[in-house]
């Protein structure tokens, strides 16, 4: 069996953009403590399509996404992603002794962007987050919602074509999350790069996505696939949206009663 | 794919977070520099109530009036700054060397898993081990002379900056490490943009650790390796002792203590700077 992740450089331009998984398996440790995160993973993500991958935790789908982002190899299967991968955390990682344009800097000159470009290209993208006031802020002055916007701003800074998001909204409160919800999208319209954004909100995964897609525990798997064609912009109350949520969750809890020590998950 | 619409609601602009609130100030004699003032004014007034004793007589240990006049008379002596100037330029030499050394043998021992097995409980073994007990080789190996005590100033102060570096290394988030890789900063570059800032702070504790062993070390050097011609701060304070110089003596001690603090404040100065702009707790 073969294992790899590449990033092809020279894909044509169509295919800029798609992330490919196809067998992947991932498994920790060995003999009896070994682990089977995630086992037959098979997607095929568009380029510039939004896919958001709901599960309940431990299900592997944070270990998915740093296999994609090649933080980690697949024990198995390959991975194709076409164009640079950024990753946004579920924490903001902004760097502490950075001010908010700094962080968003660092991203451009490890891209090899020269001094006088990057300050002004910082500037551009923290205004186009809404952040054009804060830009010498450093992170602990300012709020979980605000961290967020600088490491949006970041992961745009590195013009990947594809953007994985691990539970980024997270630790954010309810009202926060919904403005963040407008921006994420804005700001992917207005780009065009592949989305994958990992939730265990389901609401949230049908409010953004184009496709939603379910993962099951022991082992992570694809259990489910939604596609979503929901005009945008969406309501977070829309009875559509309401309804597909309902489907979701349904899924999900006919998914974790399998197991005994059942997992949460919010809708 | 619609262009987004200008229509969107603006999002509000949410506003700073509050700035932790101030401590209470509290009464005045807990206010700035007013607690050290009263300590010093403690401090001489029990000197000077053991002088007044009568526990020793006045010419072995002196009251505080007496030595600071003492140290007016020193301080008018070109001799005083000659030693002076020698000794802070012996601690600063070997101090930077002791930066140097730690500093890239604590960089090595990060990045090396290798090298730290070998070496790690060697550095902090060094580090407990009394920087005095080196003199004796030192100068059978060196002789009586300015390499002895250099040798002895860095053997001191480097495991202290080594130590700094490696733990300063090891205190960087999991997170920070994935996020570099992630903006493509690998080796080097890891190192340069995101491992030694989010260590520094342990660094600066580091050398401020180091530096205090530097000192120290350098104090028993000047006492124990006299360089005929070379006056030094420690060894003014050996003629006193043995010229019976209470006052002397005690005047000398005021200037290596009053030297080794403001170093102290001048490294405090600069971690309490660094902490708050990171938004640690300085309190």
């Amino acid at each position: 069996m073969s294992s790899a992740t590449s990033t092809a450089a020279g894909a044509a331009d169509s295919e800029r953009g798609r992330l490919r998984l196809s067998g992947v398996s991932k498994v920790f440790g060995r003999g009896d403590a070994q682990v089977v995160a995630l086992e037959g993973v098979d997607l095929d993500i568009a380029p510039g399509e939004f896919v958001a991958v709901v599960g309940g935790s431990g299900c592997g789908k944070s270990t998915m996404l740093s296999l994609a982002a090649g933080l980690e190899q697949p024990t198995t299967g390959t991975i194709t992603a076409n164009g640079g991968v950024a990753l946004m955390f579920q924490e903001s990682t902004l760097l502490p002794w950075l001010t908010a344009a700094q962080n968003v800097e660092l991203a451009l000159r490890l891209r090899g962007v020269d001094k006088d470009e990057r300050r002004q290209r910082a500037r551009d993208l923290l205004a186009k987050v809404r952040l054009g006031r804060h830009v010498d802020k450093r992170p602990h002055e300012l709020s979980g919602g605000m961290r967020q916007r600088v490491a949006l701003a970041r992961v745009l800074a590195q013009e990947s074509a594809i953007v994985l998001m691990d539970e980024p909204l997270g630790a954010l409160d309810a009202m926060t999350r919904d403005q963040m919800h407008d921006l994420i999208e804005s700001v992917w319209q207005e780009a065009g790069f592949t989305v994958v954004f990992v939730t265990h909100n389901v609401r949230e995964a049908v409010r953004l996505a184009d496709r939603s897609i379910l993962m099951g525990s022991r082992p992570g798997r694809v259990i489910h696939s939604q596609p979503n064609t929901l005009p945008r912009p969406r309501h977070l109350d829309a009875n559509l949206l309401v309804e597909m949520s309902a489907d979701l969750t349904r899924r999900l809890k006919e998914e974790v009663a399998v197991h005994d020590d059942a997992d949460y998950f919010t809708i | 794919m619609t262009t987004p619409t200008t229509s969107r609601s603006e999002l509000p602009a949410d506003e700073v977070t509050e700035a932790a609130p101030k401590p209470s100030r509290g009464p005045v004699w807990s206010r700035g520099p007013v607690p050290i003032l009263l300590a010093v004014v403690i401090f001489l007034a029990g000197w000077q109530v053991v002088v007044w004793s009568g526990w020793r007589p006045d010419y072995l240990l002196p009251g505080p009036v007496t030595v600071f006049a003492e140290l007016g008379n020193i301080a008018i002596q070109p001799e005083f700054w000659q030693a002076l100037g020698r000794t802070l330029v012996r601690a600063v030499a070997g101090f930077g060397l002791a930066v140097l050394i730690g500093t890239v043998i604590g960089l090595a021992a990060a990045r090396s898993r290798t090298l730290r097995a070998a070496i790690g409980s060697l550095v902090t073994g060094l580090q407990t081990m009394p920087s005095v007990v080196w003199f004796p080789l030192a100068i059978l190996l060196l002789g009586l002379g300015e390499s002895a005590i250099m040798f002895v100033v860095v053997l001191g102060a480097a495991p202290s900056v080594a130590n700094g570096v490696l733990s300063g290394v090891d205190q960087v988030p999991p997170a920070f490490f994935r996020l570099g890789r992630v903006l493509g900063a690998e080796g080097w570059r890891l190192y340069r943009y995101i491992v030694i800032p989010a260590a520094l702070p342990s660094y600066v504790g580091g050398l401020n650790q180091g530096w205090a062993f530097a000192w120290r070390s350098l104090m028993a050097g000047e006492l124990l390796v006299v360089i005929p011609g070379a006056v030094a701060l420690g060894n003014r304070l050996a003629f006193a002792q043995e010229f019976g110089d209470a006052a002397g003596l005690l005047a000398y001690m005021l200037v290596i203590l009053v030297v080794g603090m403001l170093a102290d404040a001048g490294f405090s100065a600069l971690a309490t700077g660094m902490r708050r702009r990171r938004g640690l707790a300085v309190r």
